[in-house]
């Protein structure tokens, strides 16, 4: 299935649908992707102010999620989608979760850094967050790409670069331990850094889902589950099926 | 601030040209032609099959009408033969029971066996032939007979009932079968052509399991009725397909969807792709199937 396949049907009223829908999540993907970027200049620049502006903000993208969810249920109801519809369908109910979990995500990232600001800064000035979180930022850049574009080979590459995101984690985990060791009375803003640490993490686990399910709308495999190779060993063999049928 | 990747599709939705400026045929593409060399995709073989069909080919005078057909019919499997209208697919169920013989143009060339049997052989016997492969219309044709009448036809004419006991038994199982017993049984000496739509429709599956077949086929079958009648028959498909193995040519999809174990879709004349009816209905593999399922063309 390909972008230009959604608008394709004989009911125009169901083209107009399914077309807005799609942008629809793309919309709410720039929301989140907005208060990800706030969240981390608010940790950056110390602004307390805008680091709880962005946990305020979250309600918008909860917003968004209820919206689609509605527009998704309706769809069902009265086009009952098949095949790469349907996939597209389902797969977008899963997307929006995840989407609204990035969200959450940067909430707790606002709040933190908002309460950081207030704290003597490190003389890194959080180097290694930054570090993660730009690591993170294309991956939900890519993420988003590769849906808007139904793209299962740029979808497989932000699955593959998860892995990276999960080993720099780990060693700003190890960071933050040597760091508390050393001078203790840095405990809470390591602890609170590392909370923020681990929140990208999981927004990196957000994006792999996400791209997972633009595998399986475009290919109508479902590669949860399982491992990384095997995945790519799946990928290739369904885009050499379509390609030998049509 | 990174903003997403807006999405160039505004457009894509006026790539269909307007309802009022063209006229409706207009409004779906042409159906992408397949060439004459074309495999089915999928598995068209099924394990110890009912019917086996190869090599079919359908001529309407030099109108080919189905190209090199090859599919299994499982026994006791719902099959549903799907596509456009002109696709042959009902063409194709006309040849299982021979019913293409009455057209003086129509030539069947292939093979089409029943539990191994050549339908079209010289000693095969059309009368019988058509009792083990029943068919069932898409407008309910009841004859102008009492009720009665219309159940106990089959079984006289093919003298399955020894006496009149027994042929009020097979009028009441197959009343009962047909789920139309508790409707009808104060009613057996009315005409048939009184019933509701519905009711006739049951009727006339009541009249073909009368004489035991082996093979049901149903052409359109609930395309006359309302849906809660639709909902009566395709639980009644449901629940018959027990004893019979039947095959359903439908242009509802969700129909397909809700009462086949397995799909077959016909394009243009040809045998496109066979599948289990969750496969095609997810994940069909040839783009026209897709197309078709998803009203992309009609």
């Amino acid at each position: 299935m390909e972008v230009e396949d959604l608008g394709q049907h004989i009911s125009r009223r169901f083209n107009a649908e399914i077309v807005s829908l799609h942008s629809s999540v793309l919309t709410m993907g720039g929301l989140v992707q907005e208060q990800l970027d706030r969240a981390i200049e608010a940790l950056r620049e110390r602004d307390s102010e805008l680091g709880l502006q962005v946990a305020q903000d979250d309600f918008k993208v909860n917003r968004m999620e209820v919206g689609i969810d509605e527009d998704c249920s309706r769809i069902l109801a009265t086009h009952s989608p098949a095949a790469g519809d349907l996939r597209l369908i389902v797969a977008i109910i899963k997307t929006i979760t995840d989407l609204e979990r990035i969200g959450d995500e940067a909430e707790k990232i606002g709040r933190l850094a908002a309460r950081l600001a207030g704290l003597e800064r490190p003389s890194t000035n959080y180097r290694e967050l930054r570090n993660l979180a730009r690591h993170v930022k294309q991956m939900v850049n890519d993420t988003l790409d590769a849906f808007a574009r139904l793209d299962a080979t740029g979808a497989l590459e932000v699955v593959r670069a998860d892995e990276v995101v999960d080993e720099e984690y780990e060693s700003t985990y190890r960071q933050g331990i040597t760091f508390m060791m050393e001078d203790p009375r840095t405990i809470s803003r390591v602890i609170d850094s590392m909370w923020i640490a681990r929140s990208l993490e999981r927004i990196g686990d957000h994006c792999k889902n996400i791209c997972e399910y633009v595998i399986y709308m475009v290919h109508g495999k479902d590669i949860r589950y399982t491992s990384v190779e095997n995945v790519e060993a799946e990928v290739r063999q369904a885009i050499q099926q379509s390609e030998a049928v049509s | 601030m990174e903003t997403a990747p807006q999405p160039k599709n505004e457009n894509l939705s006026q790539a269909i040209p307007e309802r009022d400026a063209e006229p409706p045929s207009e409004l779906a593409p042409a159906p992408a032609e397949v060439a004459d060399t074309y495999e089915t995709v999928g598995d068209f073989t099924a394990p110890n099959p009912s019917i086996r069909t190869r090599s079919v080919d359908v001529f309407y005078g030099d109108n080919h009408a189905i190209q090199r057909v090859d599919l299994d019919i499982g026994q006791n499997e719902v099959i549903a033969l799907i596509g456009p209208s002109g696709c042959g697919k009902s063409t194709y169920l006309r040849c299982l029971n021979r019913m293409n013989d009455t057209i003086e143009s129509a030539r069947v060339t292939g093979e089409i066996r029943l539990q191994g049997e050549d339908i079209y052989s010289r000693r095969m016997d059309v009368v019988m032939l058509r009792a083990r492969v029943g068919m069932v219309f898409q407008k309910p044709n009841p004859f102008p007979k009492s009720v009665y009448d219309n159940v106990a036809y089959g079984p006289r004419i093919h003298g399955i009932a020894r006496n009149r006991t027994e042929l009020d038994q097979i009028v009441q199982r197959s009343l009962e079968r047909a789920g139309l017993w508790s409707e009808v049984r104060d009613r057996l000496d009315e005409p048939g052509t009184g019933l509701s739509g519905g009711q006739q429709q049951r009727l006339c599956i009541a009249r073909t399991i009368a004489v035991n077949p082996e093979v049901i086929l149903m052409d359109e079958p609930c395309s006359a009725l309302d849906p809660i009648a639709t909902a009566r028959i395709e639980d009644l498909i449901d629940e018959i397909r027990q004893n019979y193995t039947i095959v359903i040519v439908t242009h509802s999809m969700q129909q397909a969807a809700r009462v086949s174990q397995r799909v077959a879709y016909f394009h243009l004349g040809k045998l496109i792709e066979v599948g289990s009816t969750d496969a095609i209905f997810t994940n069909p593999r040839h783009r026209l199937t897709e197309d078709y399922i998803t009203g992309r063309f009609g």
